[in-house]
C-alpha cells in the first residue's frame, strides 16, 4: 500500500504540473497583449513596456513558466487587478464555501443513492425497484440549475423553510447549514439518481459472480454475503465515479452559486470573467484543477485500499 | 446400493425433477433422478455438458436459479429432506455438514478479502477464539499442501496460482469436517499434472476424514481412478448407476458403452479422428416420447419410441433405465 501511495501521488503531481503548464500556454495563446488590455486603449507604449516588464511578459516562455511554478510553490498566484489584493487570498477565501457545498451534496447523494441502489439490486424487478428506477432516471435528467431555481421558488420563496440567498452568518453554524441545504440538494439530486443506478448495476453484477455462490454455499448469512462480501466489490466503480464527479460538481456549483447568490469559487470565476479580472480567473481555474486531481487521486487511493489487486497493478 | 440392503446412505435422492421456466417454455433440466451416496464412499457423476450435473448440485445445496421449479422428488441428507426444511435449517447444513468445491478455482474465492479472513469467516458457528480459528485455518492449509501457511494466510486469492486456489477451496470445504463433500468438476480448469495432484489430495483427505464425496466430472479416467460408485447422466436423467467396476467393465446402458468408447485413454489404434457419439442431446424444452437416448442409440427397438424405460436393477447393485439392457 505504501509503495502504491507514493507512486500514485507522484503521478498526480506530474498531472498537476502538466495541467498548469497547459493552462499557462492556453492563456498565453489568447490573442492580444495582456498589458495593453489591462491599461486600456489610451496607454502609452512606455507604460505598456513597463507593465510588461513588471509582469515578466518580456521574458521567453519557458522562463515565464518556470517563474510561474516558482510563484505557485510560494503560494503567490499574482495580484487581483481590481482590488489589488493577492489572488491567493481571494481564492482561498472563497474556496471553503464551494468545498462545503460539494461535500454536502456528494454525502447527501451517497447516503440516499447507495442504499437505494443496494435495495433495488436485492429486490430486482419488484415494484419498488421499478419505481426507484423511474425516479432515479428523472433525477439524473433534471439539470441542476433547473432544480436550483424550482427548489428556490418552492422551499424558500413559497414555503419559507430555508433561506433563499447567501451563505449565512460567519459565526452562526446552524445559519450556515440552513443556507447550505437547498444548493446542496440542487446539485446533489442528479447524483442520487446516478449513484443508485450505478450501485444497482454493479451490485447485480457482483451478486452473480461465483464467489458469492461460494459464500452462500458456506452458509454465511445473507447480511454477511451482501454487506461484507459483495458491497466491498460493488462500491469500487462508485468510488471512481465520485472521484471524477467532484469535477462535474465544481461546474454544477457555478450555476448554483449564481442562482443562490452564494459566495464560492464558481461565483468568483463568473464574476472575474465578466470583469476581465484575468489573474483571478487564472488562480481560480488553477485551484479547481488541483482540486479535481486531488479528488481523483483520493478515489484511486480508496479503491486501492479496498481492492488488493489494484495495489499490485500500478 | 439397493433399498433392501439398507446401506447407510449420507445422501439419497429419489424421483427428483427440476424444471426451469424460460421464454421458450419449460426446460426439463432434471427428470426423476435417483441417486445414493453411501457413507464413506466416493460417488462419481459423469455425463456430457448440459446433462444436468450442475442443476443436480444446485438442487442439493439448494442454491437453484430463481426460475427453477421442483415439481416432485426428495433429497434426503442425514435424515432431513433438503427440499422441505426451512432456509435457516438449510443454512445450518451448508458449509458445516455439507460442503462444495466449485469448478473454476480462480473465481470461487472473494478477490478483495484475504484467504485467512474468508477461512475464519466460515467458522462463524464455532465458539472458538479468533486465534483458535486462525490456528485451525493454518492446519487446514498445511493439510492441503500450501507451503508456509502461516504467512500466506494474510494474502489474497490473486497472489496464488490456480492449483493453489483449488487447494485452498478444498481446505475451506473440509475445514468443518463435513459428512458430504460435493466436488463440481474441481479439476476441469487445471492442467493435467495438477489434476492428478488434486485427485490424490482428495483421495487422501477422504480417507483421513472419512467423509463421503459426490464427485462430478466429465473425465472418465478421473472417475475410474477415484470413485467407488458411478452415476451416468444423460439429458437430465440418470441412466445407469453401479459400482465403478461394474459400470466400467459391464456397462448396461448403450450410452455408457458409447461414452467409454469415446474416452481417448481407451483407444488402442491410432486414427485421424477421435470417436464421437453421433447425434445431439434432445431439446430439453420439447422432449421426445419414450426413451430419451433412442435417437442416438444403435440398439433402439420399437418399444423405445413409446414406452419410457423404467429404473430397474439389472444386476446386484447395478441400476439402469433401458429396455435393451439385460436381463
Amino acid at each position: 500500500m505504501g509503495l502504491y501511495f507514493l507512486k500514485r501521488v507522484a503521478l498526480s503531481i506530474l498531472i498537476v504540473m502538466l495541467a498548469v503548464t497547459l493552462l499557462f500556454c492556453m492563456i498565453h495563446m489568447v490573442p492580444g497583449d495582456p498589458a495593453r488590455i489591462l491599461l486600456g486603449p489610451r496607454a502609452t507604449p512606455e507604460l505598456i513596456a513597463s507593465l510588461s516588464a513588471q509582469m515578466g511578459l518580456d521574458q521567453s516562455l519557458p522562463i515565464q513558466i518556470v517563474k510561474f511554478f516558482g510563484n505557485i510553490l510560494r503560494g503567490d498566484l499574482g495580484m487581483d487587478v481590481i482590488t489589488n489584493r493577492p489572488v491567493a487570498a481571494t481564492v482561498f477565501g472563497q474556496l471553503p464555501y464551494t468545498l462545503w457545498l460539494i461535500f454536502t451534496a456528494i454525502i447527501f447523494a451517497m447516503l440516499i443513492g447507495i442504499p437505494l441502489g443496494c435495495y433495488s439490486a436485492l429486490h430486482r424487478n419488484t415494484l419498488i425497484d421499478r419505481i426507484t428506477g423511474v425516479i432515479s432516471v428523472a433525477c439524473i435528467t433534471a439539470p441542476s440549475f433547473v432544480v436550483a431555481l424550482y427548489s428556490l421558488l418552492i422551499f424558500a420563496v413559497t414555503l419559507h423553510w430555508f433561506p433563499a440567498v447567501g451563505a449565512g452568518d460567519k459565526g452562526d453554524f446552524w445559519d450556515q447549514v440552513s443556507h447550505l441545504v437547498l444548493p446542496a440538494f440542487a446539485i446533489g439530486l442528479s447524483w442520487v439518481g446516478y449513484l443508485s443506478r450505478l450501485v444497482r448495476a454493479s451490485m447485480l453484477e457482483v451478486m452473480s459472480e461465483n464467489h458469492i455462490r461460494t459464500a452462500r454455499a458456506y452458509g454465511l448469512s445473507e447480511n454477511t454475503v451482501v454487506y461484507r462480501y459483495a458491497l466491498k466489490l460493488a462500491v469500487l466503480p462508485t468510488v471512481t465515479v465520485i472521484g471524477v464527479g467532484m469535477g462535474f460538481l465544481l461546474s454544477a456549483a457555478l450555476f448554483t452559486e449564481i442562482v443562490f447568490a452564494r459566495p464560492g469559487i464558481g461565483k468568483l470565476i463568473f464574476d472575474s470573467i465578466t470583469t476581465r479580472n484575468y489573474p483571478v480567473v487564472m488562480g481560480s481555474v488553477l485551484v479547481s484543477t488541483i482540486l479535481f486531481v486531488v479528488s481523483t487521486t483520493l478515489s484511486d487511493l480508496i479503491n486501492a485500499w479496498l481492492d488488493p489487486r489494484i495495489r499490485a497493478s500500478l | 446400493m439397493s433399498a433392501e440392503q439398507k446401506i447407510d446412505n449420507v445422501l439419497s435422492i429419489r424421483d427428483l425433477s427440476v424444471h426451469y421456466s424460460t421464454n421458450r417454455g419449460e426446460l426439463n433440466a432434471l427428470r426423476h433422478v435417483n441417486l445414493d451416496v453411501p457413507k464413506g464412499s466416493i460417488v462419481g457423476v459423469v455425463g456430457e455438458s448440459g446433462c444436468g450435473k450442475s442443476t443436480l448440485i444446485s438442487s442439493i445445496i439448494r442454491l437453484l436459479a430463481e426460475n427453477a421449479i421442483v415439481p416432485n422428488g426428495s433429497i434426503n441428507f442425514e435424515g432431513s429432506n433438503l427440499l422441505t426444511i426451512s432456509e435457516d435449517e438449510m443454512r445450518a447444513i451448508r458449509g458445516q455438514r455439507m460442503s462444495i468445491v466449485f469448478q473454476d478455482p480462480m473465481s470461487t474465492l472473494n478477490p478483495v478479502i484475504s484467504i485467512g479472513r474468508q477461512m475464519i469467516d466460515i467458522q462463524y458457528r464455532d465458539k472458538k477464539t479468533k486465534q483458535q480459528k486462525r490456528q485451525r485455518s493454518i492446519e487446514m492449509l498445511a493439510s492441503v499442501g500450501i507451503p508456509d501457511p502461516e504467512s500466506r494466510l494474510d494474502q489474497y486469492p490473486h497472489e496464488f496460482s490456480g492449483g493453489m486456489q483449488q487447494r485452498i477451496s478444498i481446505a475451506m470445504a473440509l475445514q468443518a469436517q463435513p459428512s458430504l463433500l460435493i466436488a463440481d468438476e474441481p479439476t476441469t480448469a487445471l492442467d493435467a499434472t495438477l489434476e492428478v495432484q488434486i485427485i490424490h489430495l482428495l483421495k487422501d483427505l477422504q480417507r483421513d476424514m472419512g467423509c463421503s464425496i459426490l464427485f462430478i466430472s466429465h473425465h472418465l479416467g478421473v472417475i475410474a481412478e477415484l470413485c467407488d460408485y458411478v452415476v451416468v447422466m444423460y439429458a437430465g436423467e440418470v441412466v445407469e448407476q453401479g459400482t465403478a467396476r461394474d459400470v466400467f467393465h459391464l456397462p448396461a446402458h448403450p450410452y455408457t458403452e458409447k461414452l467409454l468408447k469415446c474416452d481417448p485413454a481407451s483407444i488402442a489404434e491410432k486414427s485421424r479422428s477421435l470417436p464421437t457419439i453421433p447425434g445431439e442431446i434432445p431439446d430439453l424444452t420439447s422432449l421426445p416420447s419414450g426413451c430419451v437416448f433412442k435417437n442416438r442409440c444403435d440398439k433402439a427397438m420399437p418399444k423405445c419410441d413409446s414406452v419410457v424405460p423404467e429404473w430397474r436393477e439389472s444386476a446386484q447393485g447395478h441400476f439402469v433405465s433401458c429396455h435393451w439392457a439385460k436381463p
